[in-house]
C-alpha cells in the first residue's frame, strides 16, 4: 500500500514512453522491502514522499520547494544545491531534500561497475533518485540531508576517485559531445579538451569568484550536438581550413544509389531516388559545389563548412586535415535581456594539448576583463553587449576580422579614440576663428 | 537508522581531505572498440531508427543501440541498465546529451539479441523501459529541467508534460519520417537551465501573475536592494507598509510594468509568483542550434499560453502534434522546422499549423522587438 495516495501520477504510468513514476514506485518499494538490508542514512521513504509531494503539486499547480539554503561541503562553493519542502510534517522523507552535482566523464562514457558504485553509495547515504543527467551535463543525485554531503563527498573522493561539479557564481561543470569517440565528424578531441580545462580550472569550478555562473562547451564540429553556440559562454567548436576530403567513387555510389544519403536518416519515407543537384549542391550556402562530368568539385576556399555535403554523404565527404576550434563568446538562455547567441571571436585557434595559447590568450584575459567590469548576475554576454566587442578585441588583444560580424555597423555613430584622430581632440577656439568669424 | 561514518572527521575536516581532482578521466570507461579506434572512424550508417553503425579505418565497427530514458531514474533502474551493458557490451554504455542510454556491441550479430532485450522490458504500469529509437530524421528524447519535482521557480512541471508528450510523439521516436531531424525541448521557467530557446519546438513554463508581497517578512528574509535591482524592467520599488501598526520596510511592484520573470523571486522568496490559474505553458518553434545549411536561430513563440492541465497537458500535446505533423507534412527533404517556417513565410506557418496568432505574439521588448516586425510589402495573402 503506497503512503500517500497518487492518483493524478498514476495516469503518467500508461502509455509507451518511459514513465518515471513508475520507477520512483518500484525505488520506494524496494526501499521499503530492503532485501539487501541497506542501513538508509536518510528516510526510507523519501521515494514515497516524493511521489506524495509531486501529487500535491499536481493538485495545486504550484511547486512545493522552498529556496536553497546555504549547504554544501568545506571549502566549496559549489556542486550542492540546498533544497527544503514546503510541507515538512505530511512528506518528512523529503523534508531535507539536497541535490548534490557529480562530474561527468566526458562522452557521458560508463561502465557498469561505477555505476554500480555510485548506486551503492547513493542508496545508502541518498534518496536513490538522480538525474542522468542534468541540463549542465553532471549526474546528478538529487535528494539528501544537509549531514550526508560531507560523507557522500568523502567517499566520492576517497573510493571512487570523483569530484562534485560546479554550481553558483563559479564554472559549471564543462561537457562535450562524443568527438573522436565515436563521431568521423570531430575535428577535435572535444573529451581532451574538456579534461584538461575543467582540471585545469579546478579552483575557479569550485571556488566562486565570477559575477555569475560561466559554461565552457565543446563540440567537434558545427552539427554543435552539446548545442554550445546556444548556451555556452566559451564554445570551443571544431574546424578546419584546408579542403574537403573527397572520395569520388562513393560521390558516384550515392548518387547510384547503392549508399543511402545522410547515412540513412531519412529511412522512413519514400522520398525518391537521390538527387545530388537538389539535395546537396543547391543546398550547399555558399554555391560553392558542381558536378563537373562524374567529378564532384568543391571551391573550398568559398565554403563555410556548414557540414551539409558532409552529412549527407559522409562516405564520400570528409573534414580537412588542418584541424582547430572556432571560440564562440557569450551566448546565453533569455534570463534577463533576452537569449544570446555566441559570437565568434577567435575564427581558428589550435586544440592540441596543452592549449595553451587558448588558456592565455583567450580564456584568462577575458575572465580578467569580466570579473573586474562585471556586475552582479551579468553574463560574459551581457557585459560584451553593455562595453561592446571593441572592448573585448581590447582586453584580449585579438585583431578586428570581418568574420567577427554578421554584417558592417549600418550607422556611421563610431566613438573615434582621441589617439586615432591625427593632431588629437585640443584644439584652439581663437586659431579657428581667424578663418570662420563668429 | 544508526549514523555510520565515512571517515570524515567533522572536528577535523581538512584531515585526509582529497579536493580539486575533477570528474573521472573519459578514457577509464571506453569501450575497447572504441578506445582502439578513436579518432579513426571513417564514416557511420543508420541500420534502422535507432541503430547505428560506425566503420573505422581499421575495419573495425561499433553497433549503436540508442533508447529512450526518462533523465529522472532511480538506482533501480540504473542498475537495470548496468546489467544489460554486463550481459551484451561487455559492461560498457554510454548516455546522450539528450538523456538517451546507448548500448555499443562489436559484432553485427550481437545487434538484434539487444535489441529484442531492450525492448521486452516494460515497467510495472506497462511503459517501456527502453524503447529503441531517437535518430536521424526523426524525433529523439525531450531534454529538460527538474519542475515540480525539485525545483522552486517553476512554472510547469518538466518529467510529466515530457512523459505525455513523448507519449504523443512515441511512433516518430521510433521512425525516420520527418524531413530533418526535430527537438523538443521543455524548460520549466524562464530561467531556462534547460537553454531551449534554440530548439525546433520548446515548451516553456510561464507565470502570468505579478509576485505577491509577503510584507510581515519581507525585510527579514530578503536584501531588498538585491530585489529591486533583480527587476530587468525596474517595475520595483522601495516602500514603506503597516502592518498590524507596525511600520515595516519593504517593496511595491508596478504590476503593470512586469514581465514575470521571477527574477525578484530568485532573489527574495518573500515575493513568490506561483499561480494555478496564473502559471502555464509558453510553445516556441524553429529554433537550431546547428550550423547546417543556415545560421542557428532562436526559437520563436507562437503560442502564448496553454494552461498546466495535470497530469496530461491534454493541450500542450495536441499542439505540439499539430505543428509536427503540418511541419512533416509540407517542409522538404533536410529542412528544419525554423527553415520551412522561414520559407513558407510566419503568415503561412500559422495557417498552416492552425494556430491563432494574437497580439501576444507581436514583440514588445525592448529595441530588438522592431526588427521582427514586417518592413516589406513583401507578404502573403
Amino acid at each position: 500500500m503506497a503512503k500517500h495516495p497518487t492518483p493524478m501520477l498514476d495516469q503518467l504510468e500508461s502509455g509507451p514512453w518511459p514513465s518515471f513514476v513508475s520507477d520512483l514506485k518500484q525505488l520506494a518499494e524496494a526501499r521499503a522491502q530492503n532485501k539487501e538490508g541497506v542501513e538508509f542514512q536518510i528516510p526510507a521513504d523519501v521515494a514515497e514522499d516524493l511521489l506524495g509531494i509531486l501529487e500535491l503539486s499536481y493538485k495545486h499547480g504550484r511547486t512545493h520547494w522552498k529556496h536553497g539554503g546555504i549547504v554544501g561541503v568545506f571549502g566549496y562553493g559549489g556542486g550542492v544545491i540546498g533544497r527544503y519542502c514546503d510541507q515538512p510534517e505530511e512528506f518528512s522523507g523529503v523534508a531535507h531534500f539536497h541535490t548534490m552535482r557529480i562530474n561527468q566523464p566526458g562522452g557521458k562514457f560508463y561502465t557498469s561497475e561505477y555505476l554500480r558504485n555510485l548506486c551503492d553509495l547513493w542508496d545508502f547515504r541518498g534518496s536513490g533518485i538522480t538525474n542522468m543527467h542534468g541540463s549542465t551535463g553532471d549526474i546528478i543525485f538529487l535528494g539528501t540531508t544537509t549531514p550526508q554531503l560531507e560523507e557522500i563527498f568523502f567517499e566520492l573522493t576517497h573510493k571512487y576517485n570523483q569530484d562534485l561539479g560546479g554550481s553558483g557564481s563559479n564554472l559549471r561543470t564543462p561537457s562535450d559531445c562524443i568527438g573522436q569517440a565515436r563521431c568521423e565528424y570531430a575535428c577535435y578531441d572535444t573529451q581532451a579538451m574538456c579534461y584538461d580545462l575543467t582540471q585545469e580550472y579546478q579552483d575557479e569550478l569550485h571556488r566562486p569568484a565570477f559575477p555569475y555562473k560561466f559554461k565552457f562547451k565543446f563540440d567537434g564540429c558545427p552539427n554543435c550536438c552539446v548545442a554550445s553556440i546556444a548556451r555556452a559562454d566559451f564554445s570551443f567548436i571544431g574546424t578546419w581550413r584546408d579542403n574537403i576530403k573527397i572520395d569520388q567513387k562513393a560521390v558516384q555510389a550515392y548518387i547510384g544509389g547503392e549508399i543511402p544519403p545522410n547515412a540513412g536518416a531519412h529511412s522512413g519515407r519514400d522520398w525518391g531516388k537521390f538527387d545530388i543537384q537538389a539535395e546537396v549542391i543547391d543546398l550547399c550556402p555558399t554555391e560553392c559545389m558542381a558536378m563537373d562530368g562524374k567529378t564532384l568539385k568543391i571551391n573550398d576556399k568559398e565554403c563555410n563548412r556548414c557540414m551539409h555535403c558532409i552529412n549527407v554523404m559522409p562516405r564520400a565527404l570528409r573534414i580537412g586535415d588542418d584541424r582547430g576550434v572556432s571560440v564562440l563568446a557569450g551566448a546565453k538562455a533569455p534570463i534577463l535581456d533576452g537569449a544570446q547567441m555566441g559570437t565568434l571571436i577567435v575564427p581558428f585557434i589550435s586544440a592540441e594539448p596543452p592549449y595553451t595559447e587558448i588558456k592565455e590568450t583567450v580564456i584568462e584575459p577575458i575572465w580578467d576583463w569580466w570579473m573586474e567590469e562585471g556586475k552582479n548576475r551579468e553574463r560574459l554576454g551581457e557585459l560584451m553587449k553593455r562595453q561592446g566587442l571593441q572592448k573585448l578585441l581590447e582586453v584580449t588583444g585579438l585583431n578586428p576580422d570581418p568574420r567577427m560580424v554578421q554584417e558592417p555597423r549600418s550607422n556611421p555613430y563610431i566613438f573615434w579614440n582621441e589617439d586615432e584622430v591625427e593632431g588629437g581632440w585640443e584644439r584652439d577656439i581663437n586659431e579657428f576663428r581667424k578663418d570662420h568669424r563668429r | 537508522m544508526a549514523f555510520i561514518s565515512s571517515g570524515y572527521d567533522p572536528k577535523e575536516p581538512m584531515k585526509n581531505r582529497i579536493s580539486d581532482i575533477g570528474p573521472r578521466k573519459y578514457d577509464d570507461f571506453y569501450p575497447p572498440v572504441i578506445a582502439a579506434n578513436k579518432g579513426k572512424w571513417l564514416y557511420h550508417e543508420y541500420l534502422q531508427p535507432g541503430v547505428l553503425v560506425h566503420v573505422a579505418e581499421s575495419g573495425d565497427k561499433v553497433f549503436t543501440v540508442r533508447c529512450g530514458g526518462a533523465r529522472l531514474m532511480s538506482t533501480i533502474h540504473i542498475r537495470e541498465i548496468c546489467e544489460i551493458a554486463d550481459k551484451h557490451c561487455g559492461g560498457h554504455l554510454r548516455f546522450t546529451t539528450r538523456n538517451n542510454i546507448e548500448f555499443m556491441v562489436d559484432e553485427e550479430s550481437k545487434v538484434q539479441p539487444l535489441i529484442k532485450d531492450l525492448e521486452s522490458r516494460k515497467f510495472a504500469g506497462g511503459s517501456f523501459k527502453f524503447p529503441v529509437g531517437g535518430t536521424g530524421a526523426g524525433i529523439t528524447n525531450i531534454v529538460h529541467t527538474q519542475g515540480w519535482i525539485h525545483c522552486h521557480t517553476p512554472a510547469t512541471d518538466a518529467s510529466g508534460p515530457v512523459k505525455a508528450v513523448m507519449d504523443e510523439l512515441f511512433d516518430d521516436f521510433k521512425d525516420h519520417r520527418m524531413p530533418a531531424h526535430l527537438r523538443v525541448s521543455l524548460a520549466c521557467c524562464l530561467n531556462m537551465c534547460g537553454a531551449v530557446h534554440c530548439s525546433d519546438i520548446a515548451i516553456l513554463g510561464y507565470h502570468r501573475k505579478p509576485p505577491m508581497l509577503d510584507h510581515e517578512y519581507l525585510d527579514k528574509m530578503c536584501e531588498i536592494p538585491l530585489a529591486i535591482a533583480a527587476c530587468p524592467t525596474a517595475a520595483i520599488k522601495p516602500s514603506k507598509v503597516e502592518v498590524g501598526g507596525q511600520k515595516l520596510n519593504s517593496v511595491s511592484v508596478k504590476n503593470e510594468r512586469c514581465m514575470f520573470c521571477g527574477n525578484c523571486y530568485t532573489m527574495c522568496p518573500a515575493m513568490p509568483l506561483a499561480d494555478k490559474e496564473g502559471d502555464g505553458i509558453v510553445i516556441m518553434a524553429g529554433g537550431k542550434v546547428s550550423n547546417r545549411i543556415s545560421a542557428p536561430k532562436f526559437s520563436k513563440v507562437v503560442v502564448a499560453f496553454l494552461p498546466n492541465e495535470a497530469p496530461r497537458w491534454e493541450s500542450t500535446c495536441k499542439c505540439i502534434k499539430q505543428i509536427v505533423e503540418a511541419y512533416a507534412a509540407d517542409a522538404r527533404k533536410y529542412e528544419r522546422l525554423g527553415e520551412w517556417a522561414e520559407r513558407i513565410g510566419w503568415e503561412r506557418f500559422f495557417e498552416k499549423c492552425e494556430l491563432e496568432f494574437t497580439h501576444h505574439l507581436i514583440d514588445d521588448f525592448r529595441d530588438p522587438a522592431y526588427f521582427t516586425w514586417r518592413q516589406t510589402t513583401q507578404f502573403k495573402f
